[in-house]
């Protein structure tokens, strides 16, 4: 990776950054946590994460905010992973606080859960008194998320002020709070898309199976292709079709659409992400397309 | 494919986001869906033509009141070069942002428009350039379609600029004449201004050298993490994770470590890659010693014959951040320098630097927010300095305000010792 002119890839660059970051919070905080959806992001945090203290294991544990809506791939890729890295797992369930009426489900047929995580998500930063949040956000993905610090405070009620963040400068960061407040951390946040797939090819991270094109009975809804059966239902009027397809994000299913594509390893990947011209949130997400500013507003209530 | 950092800083009425948008549009670095967003959005506030500057402006304060409030950044690359764009608001309420974009760029672009040529605020963005020490400026002279081309106009600013500048202590500086809005010298050699020899903006940013910035010289590692496995196999493993901040590091090397001042030899350095030989800035490894010596988070490994300052006094220049508090003498804070906390007390507010004239204004009482002025600070605990100009990074410092843990400084180490 290094050549005798002393010069670092870009690659190598922002891994160096992004280990610096965990350095600093497992030095600086008494609880920290890492965000782990399975998703490549949150695959490629965690990687990060055993290599900023190898040989010694990652000093905190991994959190998943389960919506209950989930891939069957991603679930059985997430036990793998932890049974393997032998790291704690905490999971933070959508579906338990439902069962126990602290949060109400909107009675619709397909019912999206992703705005439902935020309750759950800042019951458990209380309940375990977490004082450092890792998130995979990446600023490249949206307008909002341009503007996040990389250590980003959050007052006790889990609030993000996009107006008045606390100036970061070099990577001197300040995590100082007071109890009850916690800092997120985007040890991501430099990284793009295409920065995340190379990265997964030489580094050799291992994903979900549902990112490579595979064949899945689909059917057509504002514009994404969502699975049939899973845990979204066509309507009448939608047609569900066998295709060819594969994921470029992965969140709650009920909101995550696929991409029709054939490629099939992580190369043919990288030569679709470099050549695509459409964001992958805008692809696949239906959860931005609320409003002009719907992500900026999620964020404001504690999202990830 | 290296990384270039660059800041840009100008107004909107100087074409900024225009500039940033044709840069990102013809890099190929606009998704269709953002372009599309855009033109929405443009369209329902019954604008004619896309307004680029709503890609930039991602808050919704800032979409309602057309104005940047923010760093916001940006990626794009090019086959050559992957960027990271911090793009800040250059209005003097702005200042702090300013500064944050560009402590840590490898350069900025400067815009001025050539119809109004060097203006105060061209100035400004020069003078906070150079004092957050980015190597290399680049004087963009836009919407040079409104001013015919001219070749006479912009060797006019070209030489108004030169004159300034040669007062302040630029590294590298270079002139270009584009039109943001017509992508003329931008991504390529302009039709329009065969006078002008001389690369395109985009050629400049992917051809800058950027390798020799760095201070390959004064060997300084400041220690952030001890790893310590504590299992059988790994039993006496101990390593010292950091950043490299300076220098070169070699397996083999003689190294002392402050503040005990005791020395070992580099044993081993270990990467996430596996070990290796040699380490230099900005990599992130783990440093193992010969000797089990006591070493901490905080502490500094560097050479027996080249060390930092151990002091206790710091002088320096101070961008304040706050409006409440005010930086006043006899004001307490906390300071974190590399991996080190401190209690801090100013003990003098010398000047205030005006950052449009750069005059120095002696004798007043506070640095309110966005104020620059140059102070002396007195410390609880010794940190091991350089001054900035040496290094980016033992010459840095934030303050934080105790009671609400805001940032509420940044300073720059003009003095140590």
């Amino acid at each position: 990776m290094t050549a005798p002119t002393y010069q670092l890839t870009h690659l190598a660059a922002l891994e160096a950054e992004s280990l610096h970051i965990f350095r600093e919070v497992a030095a600086e905080f008494e609880r920290p946590v890492l965000l782990f959806s399975g998703g490549k992001d949150s695959a490629v945090m965690l990687w990060l994460a055993l290599r900023a203290f190898a040989p010694a294991p990652i000093p905190f544990p991994v959190m998943h905010v389960d919506t209950g809506h989930n891939f069957p791939e991603v679930i059985e890729y997430r036990d793998r992973i932890v049974a393997e890295t032998g790291i704690r797992l905490e999971v933070a369930s959508v579906q338990a606080a439902i069962d126990t009426g602290r949060i109400t489900e909107n009675p619709d047929i397909d019912p999206n859960r992703n705005q439902l995580q935020i309750i759950p998500l800042l019951d458990a930063i209380t309940e375990h008194r977490f004082d450092a949040v890792f998130g995979g956000a990446r600023r490249d993905e949206e307008r909002a998320r341009a503007k996040e610090r990389v250590f980003s405070f959050r007052d006790e009620f889990g609030q993000w002020d996009p107006k008045n963040q606390r100036p970061e400068l070099w990577s001197i960061y300040n995590g100082r709070h007071h109890r009850g407040e916690h800092i997120r951390v985007f040890p991501l946040s430099n990284w793009t898309e295409s920065d995340i797939w190379h990265y997964i090819r030489d580094a050799e991270v291992p994903i979900p199976s549902i990112y490579y094109a595979h064949e899945r009975d689909v059917f057509l809804r504002d514009g994404m292709l969502l699975a049939a059966g899973l845990w979204t239902h066509p309507r009448e009027d939608e047609v569900v079709e066998r295709r060819t397809v594969r994921y470029r994000t992965i969140g709650d299913a009920t909101c995550t659409g696929a991409v029709a594509s054939s490629a099939a390893t992580i190369a043919d990947v990288i030569d679709e992400v470099d050549a695509t011209r459409i964001t992958e949130r805008g692809a696949t997400r239906a959860d931005d397309r609320a409003s002009e500013a719907a992500m900026e507003d999620r964020k404001r209530d504690g999202y990830f | 494919m290296d990384l270039l950092r660059l800041a840009t800083a100008g107004s909107v009425d100087d074409g900024k986001s225009t500039l940033i948008g044709r840069l990102l549009y013809d890099s190929k670095s606009i998704f269709e869906d953002q372009l599309t967003h855009v033109e929405d959005v443009s369209r329902r506030r019954g604008l004619g033509q896309a307004d680029l500057a709503l890609l930039t402006d991602g808050l919704r304060a800032e979409r309602e009141q057309g104005i940047t409030i923010d760093v916001a950044y940006r990626y794009f690359s090019t086959p050559r070069r992957r960027f990271v764009l911090a793009d800040t608001p250059g209005h003097p309420q702005y200042t702090r942002n300013m500064v944050t974009g560009a402590s840590t760029a490898n350069l900025a672009l400067v815009l001025v428009d050539a119809r109004n040529g060097v203006l105060e605020q061209t100035r400004r963005h020069a003078f906070l350039a150079t004092l957050l020490r980015v190597p290399h400026i680049v004087l963009c002279v836009n919407k040079m379609d409104l001013v015919d081309h001219s070749q006479e106009r912009f060797n006019e600013i070209r030489d108004e600029f030169g004159a300034f500048a040669a007062k302040l202590d630029v590294g590298d500086l270079s002139f270009i004449p584009v039109s943001a809005l017509n992508g003329d010298n931008i991504v390529s050699r302009s039709m329009s201004m065969p006078w002008y020899e001389g690369p395109s903006l985009l050629h400049h940013l992917e051809e800058v050298h950027i390798a020799s910035d760095r201070n390959l010289v004064d060997v300084r590692f400041p220690v952030q993490y001890v790893i310590r496995p504590r299992d059988d196999k790994h039993h006496d493993y101990r390593g010292y994770a950091g950043q490299v901040a300076g220098g070169v590091l070699a397996v083999g090397d003689t190294v002392e470590v402050l503040p005990s001042g005791m020395q070992s030899t580099i044993s081993h350095i270990d990467t996430p890659e596996g070990p290796v030989d040699e380490a230099f800035a900005p990599m992130s490894v783990v440093i193992r010693l010969a000797d089990n010596i006591d070493v901490s988070r905080g502490d500094l490994i560097c050479r027996p014959q080249n060390q930092p300052v151990m002091t206790q006094t710091v002088e320096a220049v101070v961008c304040w951040m706050s409006g409440t508090p005010r930086l006043q003498a006899g004001g307490r804070y906390l300071l974190k320098h590399t991996h080190r906390w401190s209690k801090a007390i100013v003990r003098d507010l010398k000047y205030r630097i005006d950052v449009n004239t750069m005059h120095r204004e002696e004798g007043v009482q506070a640095l309110g927010l966005n104020d620059i002025g140059r102070v002396t600070l007195r410390l609880a605990q010794p940190i091991f300095a350089d001054e900035y100009r040496r290094n980016r990074t033992t010459g840095s410092f934030i303050l934080v305000d105790e009671a609400t843990n805001n940032t509420v400084g940044a300073g720059i180490i003009t003095n140590a010792g």
